[in-house]
């Protein structure tokens, strides 16, 4: 187990490496930050050159990212245009979007693993199709169109929950966009519990279980989820990296001064510091995401040992 | 706001029970207690600054945070003495400037002729990259401390001195008889010195010589400004402060004060204005304001650049059927270009709404037979380029497209060209990669028709996107700065607008008002011609 | 879209991955149970078993399930519509799309006009109908790229193992990593072509290591079953071993995945629409008018109803092909 866990943390320093070139790449293709700065005119080539020589934009790009590694390792994740530092930026947008994901993430695990369960074990009735459907709705309508729709029926033509969220964002305001950011993995979850409950439902454990006249809920809870839940915590596992950085439409919508805000104006005023840092973070966030996921496999089925 | 004063108790009862959220504040709703005002704000581009901030986000914190030498008047936009005592020249070169008495930084100490020097001489210091340099640029010595290339060789500008505590002389390194008006723009403030001896901490918590006080700070979401009691001014806050609580999006914002969880939107979205009536009852302001928006051309493209091109894009000019998209897409919040400047201007500062005359006026005819005689659409396409991040550019490219089609009876003659972020509309710009008109904007600095011209269409001027030039045009603006008379200065410059006329430089689309929405909570709002809130005028009921 | 992670060397070997195609998913975890069901399935339908039951193949099977499904044919025929009109939209649409009268802006249905003008004065029922072929072409081109590259890089590195399989994991992991959305924000940033392809090349570079990795997965399940060890032992080269046996037993999980891959592409142009990034005019998508139309929800949502519903029903056709395909080439579900 600890040399399996050491072995997967040595193969995320290649992953992590090429992800941050990758999106410091994809940042730099954007071209020079510097002309937005200035507002409707051309920026003085005088003060232009000063800025670009600050940030380092006046270097070959490998030497930008081998600078700009050399810093994130010593702490420094360099400052944003408007004189902030992007670790202070962090330390106000991560709180944010980490509450909003574990809103998410309740969601998907209450109603999406419930509602599974429901229909993986009525399949083909009624109420299986009826949340198949809505599943698919779901699935099929864009974010950003759910979004704006409940934001104008509950936050305005009911006033039953504030329409933007407030800066310091509690759990009780982001209720509804966690629902919003959760709603299209909620679906996935849902189908995903279903199928994988039907297909066990069928298999010989079960019946054997049953056949030794153990209660149902027993049969359900002990037997048929645990060995279900493999697939959907693979997919939550997965999704936390998703969701934290995927909600740059959620958090617009609904105002959140999140990890989506930020890395959206970062990618408007092309600030390559801010981006780079945050999708730095999210790949790390992401890569132990999966490690954790790996290990937990083990707890839900105990066949499976790490050497 | 369409439910009835008992169906929101129910909704705040189900919201209790549901999230514990306080629906207290009364029914009205609305943001803070005790006659604060909360307002809508965008995250300013750049460190809060006044040599450094050179948009409307940040400029609302600098109007509320500092006072300068003069102060444009919120209604009719003329500069007024401020902190000015008098300012006196006998050569429109040679400035002397007295300070007046009795004014402190909220910190305590006083505004002197040293505060205004050095911050000049810190605006203007390359050093210091401060994006607003330029306006030190006609201060003499100015060349030394901001040189085109290499490092500074000097300091502090060499035509700045002062006198004594109240005085202090100003040198120009060229005539221009108007230049005590542009004081009354925030890159003039006065700064404390605490500005220089703690400079992070000032930008966390700024502090200046305005009727407010920065409260609290939290970058990137909100700022706290209170009202601040000792300020010595005559236009003390009328609310116990505001609240500038940043929003990513204005729809977002506006949905929020409809909601009544806040008290002032000044960016109505488009998409919104049709609500207005319904939704504000009539708390909705709609004011001229000095922004005029344009269609600018590529001149360095040969193709753009013929001798038929003037009839082209006079002819483009006159397929737009203006009226009809301020009415639709803008709800009558922009009104039709009849000049290149702004009615804010008024008559005696150069406005006349007669200068672009049947140019600027929707003509079918008219509009296809001078592109034909002009040899056409250069590459038969026109692909007008617009930034999609902000603004409701898209709508109203789309509809200036489709009035032009419609005049062409080609429904592909032009399409718009929407490019990602405005960092990279301004790169193809300023490297000359626009592949055909773009769209411009221009918010004056400072209520002078000078502002709406030299920067824009001088040969090589900062915001000459299109590298338009002509002799003739150079040669009236110079006049006119070097005029001292300045109602002889004014018509000068309106003949070098006849110019941009004639050879239909820009397309001049609308001149954009400022617009509004408050809540109940609230009266007296008003904008000023730079279409930012009055909030020091502004009472909480 | 997320998928599974598959815990790689840890496990081996290890299943597919993917999100809806737990039919092989678990594969290796079953198969050590006495009798264990899994794994079977595939063996009995090896293509190039010398039996006389050539017939009863996989795919006829399949098809044969197929026909009966009810979901099957109704998406079916929605998308056969879809296609028609995409190929021909002046079969049931008479107007020009990119013909505006902005005097009639935001107006309702009326006669001629059935679902009403956009913002811009455009006949809504015209944009509908010519917005079909974009959104089918960014969807079926984003997922037949995906899945051929995801498939031959997964499909060989699966089949391969080793080192070539080590990297091609790690270069999916980056590119995981990566918000999707993020990406495209990014990338499509700076495009200036107004055609489809841009988007469609963004979709493909964001989404074939997911399929990849699907791929991978089912290659290494089919790789451990008998018939090809048999193969193998029978001096069965490489490429035969691949394409006679593994490829028509892997196959099923990609299918599957790339419909719902297909759905979801088509919902995330009009996303990136939505961001300020999408498809550019005169290109007329149902993507673009949902984001131009969305502002204005509460004045005339009959701008946003329609192109948005043509979006949820395409994509709803999509998924449940897909989910119909996926119950019919499950043996065990039958």
């Amino acid at each position: 187990m600890g040399r399996y866990v050491i072995r997967r943390l040595l193969q995320m320093i290649p992953v992590f490496f090429g992800a941050t070139l990758l999106i410091f790449l994809m940042v730099n293709v954007m071209g020079d930050p510097i002309a937005g700065l200035c507002g409707e005119r051309q920026c003085d080539p005088a003060t232009a050159a000063q800025l670009r020589k600050e940030f380092g934009l006046d270097k070959p790009v490998w030497q930008q990212y081998l600078t700009y590694m050399g810093n994130v390792f010593t702490g420094d994740f360099g400052t944003a245009f408007n004189g902030q530092e992007v670790t202070e930026l962090m330390a106000e947008a991560f709180p944010v979007t980490i509450r909003l994901t574990i809103v998410a993430i309740v969601f998907e695990i209450v109603i999406g693993i419930t509602l599974g369960v429901i229909t993986g074990l009525r399949r083909g009735r009624p109420v299986d199709t009826g949340v198949l459907l809505l599943t698919l709705v779901v699935i099929s309508v864009p974010t950003f169109v759910t979004g704006l729709i409940l934001q104008l029926l509950l936050g305005v033509d009911w006033g039953v929950i504030k329409p933007a969220v407030s800066p310091e964002a509690p759990f009780n305001e982001l209720l509804i966009p966690g629902l919003v950011l959760a709603s299209v993995s909620l679906a996935y979850v849902t189908r995903l519990t279903r199928t994988s409950i039907a297909e066990n439902a069928r298999s010989d454990y079960v019946r054997t279980a049953k056949a030794k006249g153990l209660p149902r809920r027993r049969v359900i809870s002990r037997h048929l989820l645990r060995n279900s839940l493999i697939p959907v915590v693979t997919f939550i596992g997965t999704d936390i990296g998703a969701l934290m950085g995927g909600a740059i439409v959620t958090e617009r919508i609904f105002n959140i001064h999140g990890v989506g805000y930020q890395l959206y104006q970062g990618i408007l005023r092309q600030n390559t510091q801010t981006v780079v840092g945050f999708v730095t973070v999210l790949v790390i966030v992401f890569l132990v995401a999966n490690l954790l996921v790996d290990l937990l496999y083990a707890v839900l089925d105990p066949r499976i040992r790490y050497a | 706001m369409r439910g009835a004063a008992h169906a929101r108790w129910a909704a705040c009862a189900v919201a209790v029970a549901l999230t514990a959220t306080a629906c207290g504040g009364g029914g009205s709703g609305g943001g803070g207690a005790d006659g604060i005002v909360s307002s809508s704000w965008g995250d300013p581009q750049n460190p809060l600054e006044p040599a450094n901030t050179n948009e409307v986000q940040g400029g609302k914190v600098l109007d509320m945070l500092f006072r300068g030498l003069k102060q444009y008047d919120p209604k009719t936009g003329e500069a007024k003495d401020m902190l000015a005592e008098e300012i006196d020249t006998t050569d429109s070169t040679n400035f002397t400037v007295t300070v007046k008495d009795g004014w402190t930084f909220s910190d305590g100490e006083k505004v002197t002729a040293k505060s205004f020097v050095d911050a000049w001489n810190y605006g203007a210091n390359l050093k210091n990259n401060q994006k607003n340099a330029y306006f030190f640029g006609y201060i003499e010595g100015y060349d030394q401390v901001h040189p085109e290339q290499g490092r500074p060789t000097a300091e502090t500008l060499s035509g700045l001195k002062v006198v004594d505590a109240k005085t202090f002389t100003v040198k120009l390194s060229q005539k221009f008889s108007t230049w005590p008006d542009t004081l009354g723009y925030a890159a003039f403030s006065p700064l404390p010195s605490a500005f220089f001896s703690n400079h992070a901490a000032w930008l966390s918590k700024p502090v200046g010589n305005g009727p407010y006080v920065v409260e609290s700070y939290a970058k990137g979401s909100k700022m706290s400004m209170r009202k601040w009691d000792g300020y010595p001014g005559s236009d003390k806050a009328q609310n116990g402060g505001v609240d500038l609580n940043v929003y990513t999006d204005n729809n977002t914002a506006y949905t929020d004060l409809t909601a009544g969880n806040l008290d002032l939107v000044d960016d109505v979205p488009a998409s919104q204005l049709k609500n207005v009536q319904a939704d504000l009852a009539g708390r909705y302001i709609n004011t001229p304001a000095g922004i005029i928006q344009t269609i600018a051309f590529p001149f360095y493209d040969k193709a753009w650049n013929t001798p038929g091109g003037a009839k082209v894009r006079t002819g483009l000019s006159m397929a737009i059927n203006r009226q009809q998209i301020t009415d639709t897409i803008f709800h009558k919040t922009r009104t039709p270009a009849k000049d290149w400047t702004s009615p804010v201007l008024g008559v005696d500062g150069g406005f006349d709404d007669s200068l672009c005359g049947d140019s600027c006026e929707y003509n079918a005819a008219e509009a296809k037979k001078l592109i034909t005689e002009g040899g056409g659409i250069p590459g038969g396409r026109l692909k007008l380029s617009y930034n999609a991040d902000s603004g409701s550019h898209k709508e109203w490219v789309d509809a200036v497209c489709n009035s032009i089609n419609n005049v062409l009876g080609n429904d592909r003659a032009c399409v718009g060209n929407p490019v990602g972020t405005f960092a990279d509309f301004r790169n193809q710009i300023g490297q000359h990669k626009m592949p055909g008109p773009f769209r411009a904007g221009w918010q004056m600095d400072y209520p002078l028709i000078q502002n709406f011209l030299q920067p824009l269409y001088y040969t090589n001027a900062s915001s000459n996107d299109g590298k338009w030039s002509n002799p003739e045009f150079d040669k009236l603006v110079d006049d006119a700065n070097a005029e001292s008379d300045n109602k002889k200065a004014v018509e000068t410059f309106q003949k070098a607008e006849g110019v941009v006329r004639d050879q239909m430089a820009a397309i001049p689309l609308w001149y954009q008002n400022g617009s509004a929405g408050y809540s109940d909570r609230v009266s007296n709002v008003s904008l000023n011609p730079f279409s930012v809130p009055v909030y020091n005028e502004i009472k909480v009921n | 879209m997320p998928e599974r992670y598959d815990p790689d060397e840890a496990v081996a070997p290890t299943g597919a991955g993917g999100v809806m195609d737990l039919a092989t998913s678990e594969g290796e975890t079953l198969e050590k149970l006495p009798g264990g069901p899994k794994g079977t399935g595939p063996a009995e339908l090896d293509p190039s078993a010398p039996s006389g039951e050539r017939a009863r193949s996989l795919w006829s099977d399949a098809w044969r399930d197929l026909r009966r499904n009810p979901i099957f044919i109704v998406s079916g025929l929605v998308i056969l519509f879809l296609v028609v009109i995409s190929i021909w939209p002046s079969l049931i649409a008479s107007g020009n799309p990119l013909q505006c009268d902005l005097a009639k802006a935001q107006e309702g249905s009326q006669p001629g006009y059935p679902f009403g003008f956009n913002g811009q004065g455009c006949d809504v029922y015209t944009r509908t109908v010519y917005g079909a072929r974009t959104s089918v072409t960014v969807g079926v081109c984003a997922t037949l790229g995906v899945a051929l590259i995801g498939s031959v890089f997964g499909g060989l590195a699966g089949f391969f193992g080793g080192a070539s399989d080590a990297i091609l994991s790690r270069v999916t992991d980056i590119f995981f990593g990566i918000p999707v959305v993020l990406g495209g924000l990014v990338l499509l940033s700076v495009v200036t072509s107004s055609t489809v392809w841009p988007v469609i090349g963004f979709m493909v570079l964001l989404g074939w290591p997911q399929l990849s990795r699907i791929a991978r997965g089912s290659v290494i399940t089919a790789k451990q079953n008998d018939y090809v060890q048999a193969a193998r032992a029978l001096g069965a080269s490489n490429s035969r071993i691949l394409l006679r046996h593994i490829t028509p037993n892997a196959v099923a999980p990609v299918i599957v995945v790339a419909t719902i891959a297909l759905g979801t592409y088509i919902s995330l142009e009009a996303t990136l629409s939505f961001l300020g990034v999408g498809l550019k005019p005169p290109t007329v998508s149902w993507g673009i008018d949902i984001s131009s139309a969305s502002p204005y929800i509460r004045n005339a949502p009959h701008m946003l109803l329609w192109p948005a519903g043509a979006l949820a029903i395409t994509v709803l056709a999509f998924i449940m092909l897909g989910d119909a395909v996926r119950d019919a080439l499950d043996p065990k579900l039958r």
